[in-house]
């Protein structure tokens, strides 16, 4: 293999491992602050131990969040020198704005979140979890900022040419505002709070199925849940808004989503479908006119398909590209219905006798897992064959001085160090969940657990 | 060239990124430290302590090397570029050592067996020392030169950064980090973790200053563009003279068991060294040695003023409120480390 896919391959590994987590800290962020306000609000003990809780959880991901992401920013560095050199003046002030504006505020008070129990006022500790979400959440605007820069660039010009050329801002906030990102940002905001919001309603309704932790549990089942429906909903709004603008600014991606090779006056809209790159076709169960009808809003206007682009800007994975965007769509829509049952039964106060349901709940933490990792799929690899789209190709963007055997070393390097951390993070999510939250009936009749408290207290 | 007090854009970025690292340097230089000693503590209770008395500041510290990256990233991209690219081998180790560094703390007081705990430690710790090292490894490096071609690009092998200079350099950073992270470990601690910490704390300095020494000597002798600065400015010789200052007052005040004040001294010895190395290579960044033309410098390598421009405008806002949540955190887990159930 050559270091073009090598590099391609580790990058790729690296940012949809590390995006397992950055997601849930906002998710849980956001939940944590709903979960802690209850707490401030009623002073119950309950919410106060629903908090801790899941602030160890927190905790876990973040850990794993911050380690895999620090190798993240200087990856650029490392394997894609051309490009960190074309995009540094552009790409680099969102990276920076990240850093000190975002991170450092989410980083700085996590100390204080994770281990300012006995140390600060509730309200401090409560401004801290504040703050830690808002952190994790500037941390996503900027992040996706660069990235949509480099989806839908504008704000700057080319300066130089050849090896030399490099894009040069000329308008920040051009450059934040791009025409993706704004969508994009709440698109990412919204997939991250499904994940939370998910991932605490299937903890939550394992232990009601099981018996355990019941009146905690349904208490922290509805506060996640009401997340998940808010935002699922307007996940809906904001995904059919950034489809739009790849519409409008990135047809060839579009074209490659939809599975459409042939300019059509009317497009119909895949429901399903298989793409054959070689012979240039997709078949599949198919709405007619549906595509049209959703670009805008009329049966007429056409929709431009893959052949009327040179083959050479084609993306290399449009069969991916089709299926990763297909199995997103299908999950938001799945979420929406899930969640507005759900809450409907919650609200005339028979949810919790519907066991069917608490288990469907259980596994769904990991359908907005997958619809944030395959949205991020299509995205980026119907940005190809471009990294930054229509100046700079992926194939120049490469380190000049780095082999493919570098690559290779790294590469099986991350993929061990990855495994592991993934089994870590499964074995203590696991046992932390098996430990449950404290439950303060449970305190008063189980000795085991008196005694732990105990010996907890010699040590100190 | 627009100029601030007489700086122009990318001389004050240059001072933007070395700031960052300093800092970066001076805390999680005592994170490093105090993870590169935590095998000399032999007891169970003792290890939790000394973990816990970084436990709730470390990840912020962090945060210091994730800006100075940014910072040089979108300052220098070229620099940015071209070093990281160079030195793709020894910083894959680093951010593995960084991975598993992050991991031990976070996990190895999670399970109470035996083996797992000490699985971790050795992880922590080793991981610690590596880094310390592998920063030293790259300073080592920046200080003697690196061989760049006309297009700033470095063509060796991974192994030339391997040379005597830059691992003495490298020593030197990990006893440097040593000392500091113990005597900020005596600041947290009591009983006879604290009285076997005084010792540690003695060790480390003497092994300190002895490296400290032999670099000097070796720099003097065989660096001449190290004392270039120096030689043409004598008024710059305060800068060191102030480092050996708070290199004795180190001693003065272990002596005198004043840590706060000794551990104030080391982050004075940290920056000043970092000075001295950034006074003499100015503008210069990397150096060339084998042709200086083809060196990067502050000016071939930075962003446009535009850019340098917003940055900057960033840093005014932002460095204050990081200083202001970096305060706000020390202030909160001030004093002695008393475990609890949220500790590690």
């Amino acid at each position: 293999m050559d270091v073009e896919i090598l590099s391609r391959i580790q990058f790729a590994f690296t940012i949809a491992f590390h995006y397992i987590y950055p997601p849930l800290s906002i998710g849980l962020g956001l939940v944590m602050v709903f979960m802690e306000g209850m707490y401030l609000r009623t002073g119950k003990k309950m919410y106060e131990n629903m908090t801790r809780f899941w602030l160890k959880i927190f905790a876990l991901t973040f850990g794993i969040g911050v380690a895999t992401g620090i190798v993240m920013e200087f990856e650029f560095g490392t394997n894609w020198a051309v490009y960190s050199r074309y995009v540094g003046d552009v790409f680099g002030s969102a990276l920076a704005a990240e850093g000190i504006f975002a991170f450092a505020l989410e980083s700085g008070f996590l100390g204080v979140l994770l281990f300012g129990w006995n140390r600060v006022s509730k309200r401090v500790h409560f401004f801290s979890t504040i703050m830690v979400t808002l952190g994790a959440m500037f941390s996503a605007i900027w992040i996706v900022v660069a990235n949509s820069w480099q989806q839908t660039p504008t704000g700057f010009h080319i300066v130089g040419e050849g090896m030399q050329a490099r894009a040069e801002i000329t308008d920040f906030w051009a450059m934040v505002f791009n025409p993706s990102s704004v969508e994009r940002i709440s698109h990412v905001w919204l997939g991250a709070f499904l994940a939370g919001a998910f991932l605490v309603m299937s903890v939550h309704a394992y232990y009601i199925l099981k018996g355990r932790n019941i009146e905690l549990s349904k208490k922290a089942f509805g506060i996640a849940l009401k997340v998940a429906v808010v935002s699922s909903l307007l996940q809906l709004f904001t995904g059919h808004q950034s489809a739009e603008v790849v519409a409008e600014y990135q047809p060839i991606k579009l074209a490659a989503m939809e599975g459409h090779y042939d300019s059509l006056s009317v497009a119909d809209l895949y429901i399903l479908g298989w793409v054959d790159a070689e012979k240039k076709k997709t078949t599949g169960l198919k709405v007619p006119g549906g595509l049209t009808f959703m670009l805008h809003q009329d049966g007429e206007t056409p929709v431009q398909g893959l052949n009327s682009f040179p083959e050479e800007d084609h993306p290399d994975m449009v069969n991916a590209v089709f299926q990763t965007y297909h199995i997103m769509v299908a999950i938001g829509m799945f979420l929406i219905g899930i969640s507005l049952f759900a809450v409907f039964h919650l609200y005339r106060g028979t949810l919790f006798e519907k066991r069917w349901l608490l288990r469907i709940f259980v596994p769904a933490v990991f359908l907005p897992q997958i619809a944030n990792q395959f949205g991020w799929y299509t995205a980026e690899m119907g940005r190809q064959p471009w990294v930054v789209y229509g100046h700079l190709r992926t194939s120049d963007a490469l380190s000049e001085t780095v082999t493919a055997n570098h690559v290779a070393f790294s590469l099986v390097l991350f993929t061990l160090v990855y495994v592991l951390l993934f089994g870590l993070f499964i074995y203590l999510l696991n046992r932390k969940i098996k430990h449950g939250p404290d439950d303060p009936e449970l305190h008063q009749h189980s000795p085991r657990h008196s005694q732990m408290a105990s010996s907890l207290n010699q040590e100190n | 060239m627009e100029t601030i007090l007489g700086f122009d854009y990318p001389t004050l970025w240059f001072f933007v990124v070395g700031g960052v690292f300093t800092g970066y340097a001076i805390l999680d230089g005592f994170d490093l430290g105090a993870g590169s000693l935590h095998l000399f503590f032999r007891k169970e209770k003792s290890r939790r302590i000394a973990l816990n008395a970084i436990g709730p500041v470390w990840d912020g510290n962090e945060v210091w090397l994730v800006i100075g990256g940014g910072a040089l990233f979108a300052g220098f991209p070229i620099i940015y570029a071209n070093m990281f690219s160079a030195f793709y081998i020894p910083f894959m180790l680093f951010l593995v050592m960084l991975i598993f560094r992050a991991i031990g703390i976070e996990v190895r007081s999670k399970e109470e067996n035996k083996t797992w705990r000490k699985f971790w430690d050795v992880a922590y710790s080793l991981s610690s020392v590596l880094i310390a090292f592998l920063l030293g490894v790259v300073v080592g490096n920046i200080i003697i030169g690196i061989p760049l071609d006309e297009n700033h690009l470095f063509r060796g092998s991974w192994l030339d950064f391997l040379n005597p200079y830059s691992l003495l350099v490298a020593i030197t950073t990990v006893a440097l980090f040593m000392m500091h992270g113990a005597i900020y470990l005596t600041m947290k601690t009591e009983d006879r973790l604290y009285e076997r910490l005084t010792v540690l704390v003695k060790n480390s300095t003497i092994f300190f200053v002895m490296s400290l020494v032999i670099v000097t000597i070796y720099t003097l002798l065989y660096i001449p563009h190290m004392v270039d600065q120096l030689s043409a400015h004598p008024v710059m010789f305060i800068i060191p003279l102030i480092m050996m200052l708070a290199v004795a007052n180190i001693t003065r005040q272990i002596s005198k068991r004043k840590y706060l004040y000794a551990f104030l001294s080391s982050a004075v010895v940290i920056s000043m060294l970092l000075i001295i190395v950034a006074v003499e290579l100015y503008p210069t960044v990397i150096f060339a040695p084998n042709n200086p033309e083809n060196s990067l410098t502050v000016y071939n390598a930075a962003s446009s003023e535009k850019s340098l421009g917003i940055m900057l405008t960033f840093a005014a806002i932002g460095v204050p409120l990081v200083g202001t949540y970096t305060a706000f955190v020390f202030y909160t887990f001030r004093g002695k480390v008393k475990l609890d159930e949220s500790s590690y």
